[in-house]
């Protein structure tokens, strides 16, 4: 009865001022400077404001629904703006006439405040004139919802995107009815798409009706995305229970166990069916020593309670004295245990969506295994092409011309630390890549220059000797590097063109730094063939390596072509540094790392030929990375398997895969 | 005749270039052999596969009384079985005396547990000091075989193989480098290990062929070309061709 | 002819009596025993150094006299290190456990000791369980076999697959550090049952003895020096007959050696497996004495250093390989021990510790090109042991005997 007098009241109150407003138009000179707010006509938001204005000012989560119902189905072109504003905690009500606005502080504790029907400045009030709407968490969280209703329908597409995503972050089923209605009304075919993905998601974790939801799971069970997996785990998390007899109809269950398996302890099969607690050796050790009675427990002497049959027995004749409380022992557990199914149930009660979630699992499983093997075998290619660049310097010094140089892996490392050191004079990464790897080129070609000429070219013929005094060389240089630049990890930035990943889907990326060492690697092998192939100091090579005697008597120097190749091979080395520094971490030890791994890969492809180094370092990496893939949580057992397989493989094909044949191999 | 050795249809190919094709072979108990032919006709290849060095693609390698194939055995098994070769460069142990590389000749067990607790007897010491004086190096047993000569290196390692007491020789180019009194020398050591042994000598050269006085093998390409006393052989037309026409 | 065997090797008598003189100078100033000039830790680095030395006459065998140039043998040292390393952490560990168990009023069961044994070994590696070879761990004499078990077995199936397959010269070598590599990356594993990284500690102490360190690293030194007076002796006798003649062939003309029936492959990997067995109980005196075993000490490296002692205390001579482990390894430990004083050289001060690596590494490559005879060298310009005059330049044990001049012809 109140409220129908109130109602009268408000429609008269109402038809008053837009009476007043009509005489106040009709008299046709408004005044100039503020307007006169009361003055002003309601606007259909404001007035459906003011219909709630007690719902809204009440701010209670409990009882502000219908309020922002009201607003958000008003169909007024003004509903977002207020929501987001209300939102936002920047609507305000003016005290002075109860009016709602949006205000923004523009100067000392004066707002400006904004009509949400016209959008127009209608000026500037103290902040004593206004009240704050603050609406808590829970009601902006209901706000939200209802906003993305708009935002979903907004003319512009970054906005519909922006509202999916956050949809996407925190769905609920609320959403889903405003989501499935937005689908309809959507052009952009790619926004539309992810629309419509989300929906089905959402009706995966949400949907109330079954078959929907059974319909979505299939649909969806093609996807690779982690956010299909995301909804469908939470289907079939479940509960251990225990029931008396057999497990009822009702429930939907994944697995009958048995208790003392491996998944199910007789202890926690004990501990969900309850009754006397179980004694651990410790409660049992503990209850007899606090009932030692002259050096006895009931009787037992205390030497003799090292035996464990005997504390038990020692523990029931305190149980029978009712010394102790009565505790379980393996026989009471057995009884407990009797007819007692256990079983874990599925939190979701029906059958069918547990069944379609389940297969669409499996589904999603074997396609992401499939693609895990590709992955794979994409890092197994980049390991391989490290492997590669760094042994093909190697494979030039000692495959070619036979020179074994232990320091082959401190230059390597001299050309990272070369690369360092540009990165420190030019600030640019990219000018100071481009310019580090022909300096590390320089500068590794130079320092195997100048080994060759001091020592290794006194020691041919006796590889062994050169394998030690290189070795000399090599612990040297790297306390040099170690003195130099310190112990700890110089980086070596890559720049942003090579710094993202290729994405292919959720399963399968590629850092692009792997990519650009492919590249190097594959431009490598073409230097080398070129080199090898079609150049002067190839051929001399060659003919040095076969037979040094008669290509000196055909006027080749082979102390100086001795000298070019070893600097090759170093200078390659310098390169192979730079770019092995521009994913691990540059330190004294960062050829150490890679010399046992590059002479594998140099011996186990055929030494002297580069097509061996290739297909060497390509199945190390392959073999390295499919073993870490079995047993991912350790690399260093990787490795060790990996070097297992290597001195395995040796002694099917002692010279390598591509083994020169004939009877010059046999000497 | 009962044969020694047995070579029948032995085949090996290197890298599709077919160094032996289809060579048969075959040498009495006592016997001495030369076997001549240019470079690339087999020769050292043909000794790689009777010492189990090479193994051949196909064919059979049968040896002894017992016609036991030796295709598949290691070198020391073929070596045990009584079988020796001499290298074409010398290789004797330069950095042991000529007695240390003599005494490791000796034909005695050759496990490595027993020649771990081996000494020289009397016996041993006896037959070191005969081959010494056989081969001309009586004085010579306390000396790093290093010092040697070219030529006694090559006489010490004739003297080793026939330390080991083989039922063969094989003697790959003894005569290379040596002078003329050095050369007679050798032939009059491998005549007279002839006696009691199979030796099969590879040589180039003519002359020194033709003092061991023996039954000649051509080899050519792999196979034999012809066989006979070397005047026999060196009028055949055939052999006259290859050593001639290229 | 029938002479004694150390009566037709002078230099053994001199090497043993040389060894003597100084285990007895080193008890008499010892603290234990004598006027205590000579610290304890200093007692222990010289006992050290004496196992440092077996493993060198070891690696002398298998290198210097066979050619085969192991990178392999500090793996063997080091396992033979693990293996006397369980029996002293358990032992010392039960020890521990009992004693704070029997501080309860109820005396422990057996199964309480072994988890508390378990739970203070491997706890640091977050497990308690006893793995599978820790399954002899409470027995001396078991571990004490499994010392020259583990390394020979492992030398023995590596070797095998090794020799049989004819890889020789640096591809052997590399083959023995890959070898080696993949033993330590296997022992750095938390799971590897040998507690990762942190490796085996407090193997000082010996269960069961109250005596003081000062006693203790006495009878270390002692027990060292006779494993390397028989080691010594043993390797000295086996090179001087017909077995080191053809040891000696093998590593200066393998296919002649084989071709006189000599099996090749069955001396290599005798000696290689021997080696090891000799390094495994060199190992098993060393840790006892360094106190810690881990992984580390077993990396490729190690095995490095090994052959560059034997190289520049000379190869090929027994008494080299001691003179070069013992003097490497100890100068070693004077400059890194941080006792070198520093040399100022007004703008740059040398400070030892950072440089005496360098200067080893530097040191290594001139003896390798000035002085292949290493430091034994020098006692050829006295005794004037006669090298054959070989016409050029040594070919090194991989070519056979053929010189420089000889190869060409």
């Amino acid at each position: 009865m109140g409220t129908n007098v109130k109602r009268a009241l408000i429609v008269v109150l109402a038809l008053l001022c837009l009476t007043s407003q009509i005489v106040a138009q009709d008299a046709g000179e408004p005044e100039t400077g503020t307007p006169d707010v009361a003055a002003v006509e309601l606007g259909p938001i404001q007035k459906i404001l003011q219909e709630n204005s007690e719902l809204i000012l009440e701010s209670s989560r409990r009882t502000i629904q219908p309020a922002i119902d009201a607003v958000a189905n008003s169909g007024l072109e003004a509903a977002p703006s207020v929501l987001s504003t209300w939102a936002a905690r920047e609507m305000y009500q003016r005290l002075s006439d109860g009016l709602f606005f949006a205000a923004e502080e523009t100067g000392d504790d004066i707002f400006t405040l904004t009509d949400f029907d016209t959008g127009e400045t209608v000026g500037e009030v103290s902040d004593d004139d206004l009240d704050q709407v603050k609406p808590n968490s829970g009601i902006r969280g209901l706000i939200a919802t209802a906003l993305v209703r708009f935002q979903l329908n907004d003319p512009d597409p970054d906005t519909r995107r922006e509202a999916l995503q956050s949809l996407e972050r925190n769905a609920n089923a609320d959403l889903l009815e405003p989501l499935r209605e937005s689908i309809v009304l959507e052009d952009d075919p790619e926004i539309k798409a992810r629309k419509e993905r989300l929906e089905k998601l959402i009706t995966i974790s949400y949907g109330s009706d079954p078959e929907v939801r059974i319909a979505a799971i299939e649909a969806m069970s093609g996807d690779l995305g982690v956010d299909v997996r995301a909804a469908l785990n939470p289907l079939l998390t479940t509960r251990l229970r225990a029931f008396e007899g057999a497990v009822p109809e009702s429930a939907n269950v994944a697995e009958i166990l048995r208790p003392g398996s491996e998944e199910l302890s007789r202890e926690e099969a004990y501990a969900l069916v309850g009754g006397e607690p179980l004694l651990t050796d410790a409660q049992l050790r503990g209850a007899l020593a606090d009932n030692i009675v002259d050096g006895a427990v009931a009787g037992i002497p205390v030497a003799a309670l090292s035996d464990p049959a005997r504390r038990v027995d020692a523990y029931e004749a305190l149980e029978d004295a009712g010394a102790v409380p009565q505790g379980a022992t393996q026989a009471d557990v057995d009884a407990a245990l009797e007819g007692v199914t256990f079983a874990a149930v599925f939190d979701q009660p029906n059958p069918a969506i547990t069944e379609a979630a389940q297969e669409a699992l499996t589904g999603i499983e074997t396609r992401v295994g499939f693609f895990q093997i590709f992955d794979v075998s994409l890092d197994a290619l980049s390991l391989a092409s490290i492997y590669f660049l760094a042994a093909i310097g190697l494979a030039i010094t000692f495959g070619v011309m036979g020179v074994i140089n232990m320091a082959h892996g401190e230059f390597i490392m001299m050309g990272a630390y070369t690369g360092y050191v540009v990165q420190q004079v030019i600030p640019n990464h990219t000018a100071s890549i481009l310019v580090a790897i022909p300096l590390a080129f320089a500068v590794t070609f130079a320092a195997g220059v100048l080994l060759e000429r001091l020592v290794i070219r006194w020691l041919y013929n006796r590889p062994l000797e050169t394998l030690l005094a290189t070795f000399g060389i090599s612990i040297a240089l790297q306390q040099l590097a170690k003195n130099i630049f310190g112990t700890q990890a110089r980086p070596l930035t890559s720049p942003d063109w090579l710094g993202g990943a290729v994405v292919i889907n959720d399963v399968v990326s590629i850092a692009t730094v792997r990519i650009g060492i492919f590249v190097l690697a594959l431009v490598f092998l073409g230097v080398f063939l070129f080199i090898m192939k079609r150049t002067r100091l190839g051929l001399e090579t060659r003919a040095v390596t076969q037979n040094p005697g008669m290509a000196g008597a055909m006027g080749i120097n082979p102390g100086r072509v001795n000298m070019l190749t070893f600097g090759l091979g170093s200078g390659i080395a310098g390169i192979a540094g730079v770019a092995i520094g521009l994913y691990a971490q540059v330190t004294s030890e960062l050829g150490q790392a890679y010399i046992v791994q590059s002479f594998m890969t140099v011996v186990v492809g055929g030494v002297g030929n580069i097509w061996g180094t290739l297909l060497g370092a390509g199945l190390i990496g392959i073999l390295q990375k499919g073993i870490e893939w079995f047993n991912p949580s350790n690399t260093l057992a990787a490795q060790t398997y990996m070097i297992i397989f290597i001195i395995i493989f040796i002694q099917f094909r002692p010279r390598g895969i591509i083994a020169l044949k004939g009877r010059a191999a046999g000497d | 005749m009962s044969q020694l050795l047995e070579v029948s249809g032995i085949s090996v190919t290197f890298d599709g270039f077919r160094a032996i094709n289809n060579l048969s072979f075959n040498i009495g108990p006592a016997e001495l052999r030369a076997i001549i032919g240019p470079n690339g006709a087999g020769k050292t290849t043909f000794m790689d596969i009777v010492t189990g060095k090479t193994r051949p693609d196909e064919g059979k390698v049968l040896w002894g009384d017992m016609s036991r194939n030796l295709v598949g055995l290691n070198e020391a098994r073929i070596a045990q079985e009584g079988i020796g070769r001499k290298f074409q460069k010398p290789t004797v142990f330069e950095d042991q005396t000529v007695e240390e590389n003599l005494m490791m000749a000796l034909q005695n067990n050759r496990n490595a547990f027993s020649v771990m607790f081996w000494k020289p007897a009397d016996v041993d010491m006896t037959r070191v000091a005969e081959l010494a004086a056989e081969i001309g190096l009586a004085n010579d047993l306390r000396r790093k075989s290093g010092e040697l000569s070219h030529g006694q290196k090559q006489w010490l390692e004739i003297g080793m193989l026939l330390a080991q007491e083989p039922k063969l020789l094989l003697v790959d180019e003894p005569a290379a480098g040596m002078t003329p009194e050095e050369r007679a020398k050798t032939t009059d050591i491998l005549v007279e290990a002839a006696k009691t042994r199979a030796v099969v000598v590879v040589e180039h050269d003519m002359e020194f062929v033709r003092r061991l006085g023996c039954k000649v093998t051509v080899l050519h390409e792999g196979s034999v070309l012809a066989e006979g006393s070397l005047d026999h052989v060196t009028a055949n037309q055939e052999v006259i061709d290859v050593y001639l026409g290229r | 002819m029938q002479r004694s065997f150390l009566m037709k090797n002078p230099s053994v008598m001199i090497f043993l009596a040389v060894l003597a003189v100084f285990t007895v100078l080193v008890t008499v100033g010892s603290e234990a025993f004598g006027a205590g000039f000579i610290s304890t830790s200093f007692v222990k680095t010289l006992g050290k150094t004496l196992c440092l030395a077996l493993i060198a006459v070891a690696m002398d065998l298998v290198w210097g006299y066979a050619g085969i140039l192991s990178l392999g043998h500090f793996a063997f040292f080091g396992l033979g290190g693990y293996m006397i390393g369980m029996w002293l952490m358990y032992e010392r560990t039960k020890e521990i456990v009992v004693s704070s168990l029997s501080q309860g009023s109820i005396p422990p069961t057996d199964q309480e000791i072994v988890d508390g044994i378990g739970s203070q070994i491997f706890g640091v590696v977050g497990s308690s369980e006893f793995p599978v070879i820790w399954a002899f761990a409470d027995s001396l004499f078991l571990q004490l076999v499994l010392v020259v078990a583990v390394p020979g077995l492992l030398a023995l199936v590596f070797g095998w697959l090794a020799f049989r397959s004819r890889v020789t010269g640096v591809y052997l070598s590399i083959l023995t550090q890959a070898m080696t590599l993949a033993l330590s990356l296997y022992l750095f594993q938390n799971d590897s049952g040998l507690r990762g990284n942190n490796g085996l500690s407090g193997l000082q102490n010996l269960p069961g003895v109250t005596a003081s360190q000062d006693d203790v690293s006495m009878w270390f030194f002692w027990g060292s020096a006779l494993a390397l007076a028989l080691g010594y002796i043993f390797a000295a006798w086996i090179v001087a007959g017909k077995f080191g003649s053809v040891i000696r062939g093998i590593r200066d003309n393998e296919a002649r050696v084989r071709f006189l029936g000599y099996s090749v492959e069955g001396y290599k990997l005798f000696l290689f497996t021997v080696t090891a067995m000799i390094a495994g109980v060199a190992g098993a005196l060393y840790y006892p004495q360094a106190g810690i075993i881990n992984p580390a000490e077993i990396a490729p490296i190690a095995s490095i250093y090994l052959a560059v002692w034997v190289a520049i205390g000379g190869r090929g001579r027994l008494y080299g390989a001691v003179i070069g482990a013992v003097l490497v390894s100890l100068v070693s430990t004077f400059f890194t021990g941080g006792q070198a004083p520093d040399i100022d050289l007004g703008f740059y001060k040398v400070q030892w510790v950072d440089w005496w690596t360098i200067l080893l590494g530097l040191s290594f490559v001139l003896v390798t090109l000035f002085a292949p005879q290493g430091i034994g060298g020098l006692f050829d310009l006295v005794s004037g042991r006669k090298h054959p005059d070989r016409h050029g330049a040594d070919l090194g044990p991989d070519k056979g005997s053929l010189q420089e001049e000889e190869a060409e012809r």
